[in-house]
């Protein structure tokens, strides 16, 4: 049990994804307007994520070493594809504002890392606690960093506060291009700082 | 007229890179020396041109006729994986000096979102054969040119003095947020 629940707890802290494992940044950068799309695109990639893991380590002494990456990337499209119809039919208006990035998530190099990394080395219970826990992780960092995007960009907090005004003249900036390369970059080093105070 | 908006729209103004954040783990991986970067933006830019020409002959006749559209991620991603595959055996027995030097990074081009973006975008927006070779083409460029700009700043952080929490991606993402506003700069040009 222990194991099963470090495998899980790692990807929250010690080795969560776009801080510490610095994967997954085109996701990261480009829906991260707002906290709502950051949310959506989190639930998306970890709804892959675990289904790729546990069905990855379920075959990983049937697929062939030489063909595994050719393998995993199809098991990983037909999430995707699975993904893109549920949004397409249940949540329109965010499979709209995520466009094109739900189709790319089966280049998010997370999911790939996963699955070559951990999961075919890893019994099923394993590999699914570890989806689940990047999935997480992964999620919690694109909320932070569109929250932090959207309340000093646009102002305000659609998905906690609805439509109110939090903050009178946003700096537009933040919501543009540049401004998505930058706050991340400024996130990770305050993370860096952060986990050198724990560490001592 | 049209052709030349396309070209100086998807190197410039809508960078892929840089504007539309696709392709960025290899952006903030491999552009640490210029030449690794070099080589880099020419497979990227073979790989990318050959895949939107097979992309957009997959959609065409098989997609399309078999009105299986909504396998196309699926689809695309295995042309090119495949098409990356067969760029790696030539450059094994060809250029063994560049496949070196390139290491990791070149089977990695199959999960180069801008390959797979840049595919999807055409389709998206309905292109032609010409022009979807010339948005295909325009748009590695445009990566190619941001990997070897971003390389030769990067060359630079060796002998600065960054701080240490910033040290490694934090500083990357940073440069590369100044050297995404200098492509805003292009905004409007059209």
């Amino acid at each position: 049990m222990s194991t099963i629940a470090r495998e899980f707890t790692k990807g929250l802290w010690d080795e969560i994804p776009l801080f510490r494992i610095v994967l997954g940044l085109c996701p990261a950068l480009a829906v991260t307007t707002t906290m709502e799309n950051g949310l959506g695109m989190g639930v998306a990639a970890t709804f892959v994520l675990v289904g790729s893991n546990g069905l990855v380590s379920m075959l990983r002494k049937i697929i062939p070493n030489e063909v595994r990456v050719a393998c995993y990337i199809v098991i990983i499209a037909t999430f995707v594809v699975c993904v893109e119809m549920i949004t397409k039919a249940y949540f329109f208006a965010l499979s709209e504002s995520l466009g094109i990035f739900i189709p790319l998530i089966v280049v998010n190099c997370i999911i790939l890392g996963r699955a070559e990394a951990f999961a075919r080395k890893n019994t099923i219970v394993k590999s699914l606690a570890d989806g689940l826990g990047m999935g997480i992780g992964f999620t919690l960092a694109l909320m932070l960093l569109a929250g932090i995007r959207e309340l000093f960009g646009a102002g305000k907090l659609t998905l906690l506060f609805g439509d109110t005004i939090l903050i009178q003249h946003p700096f537009g900036f933040l919501q543009q291009a540049p401004g998505a390369f930058l706050a991340l970059g400024l996130l990770l080093g305050l993370m860096n700082v952060i986990n050198n105070k724990i560490r001592g | 007229m049209e052709y030349f908006e396309l070209i100086i729209g998807a190197i410039f103004i809508n960078n892929i890179l840089l504007a539309k954040f696709l392709g960025n783990c290899p952006f903030l991986g491999v552009s640490k020396k210029m030449d690794t970067a070099i080589g880099m933006g020419a497979a990227v830019v073979f790989v990318l041109t050959l895949a939107g020409v097979i992309t957009y002959a997959v959609e065409k006749y098989l997609l399309i006729p078999f009105d299986i559209g909504y396998i196309r991620t699926l689809a695309f991603i295995l042309v090119i994986a495949a098409l990356v595959q067969f760029v790696e055996i030539f450059m094994k027995k060809s250029i063994p000096a560049l496949y070196k030097s390139l290491g990791i990074f070149l089977p990695l081009i199959t999960t180069n979102c801008a390959v797979l973006g840049a595919a999807i975008i055409s389709i998206q927006n309905e292109y032609d054969l010409i022009k979807t070779i010339i948005f295909s083409a325009a748009s590695a460029v445009g990566f190619a040119l941001a990997l070897v700009l971003f390389a030769g700043v990067r060359e630079r952080f060796e002998i600065s003095r960054i701080p240490k929490p910033l040290q490694g991606t934090g500083i990357g993402l940073v440069m590369a947020g100044l050297l995404s506003l200098s492509f805003f700069a292009f905004k409007g040009m059209i």
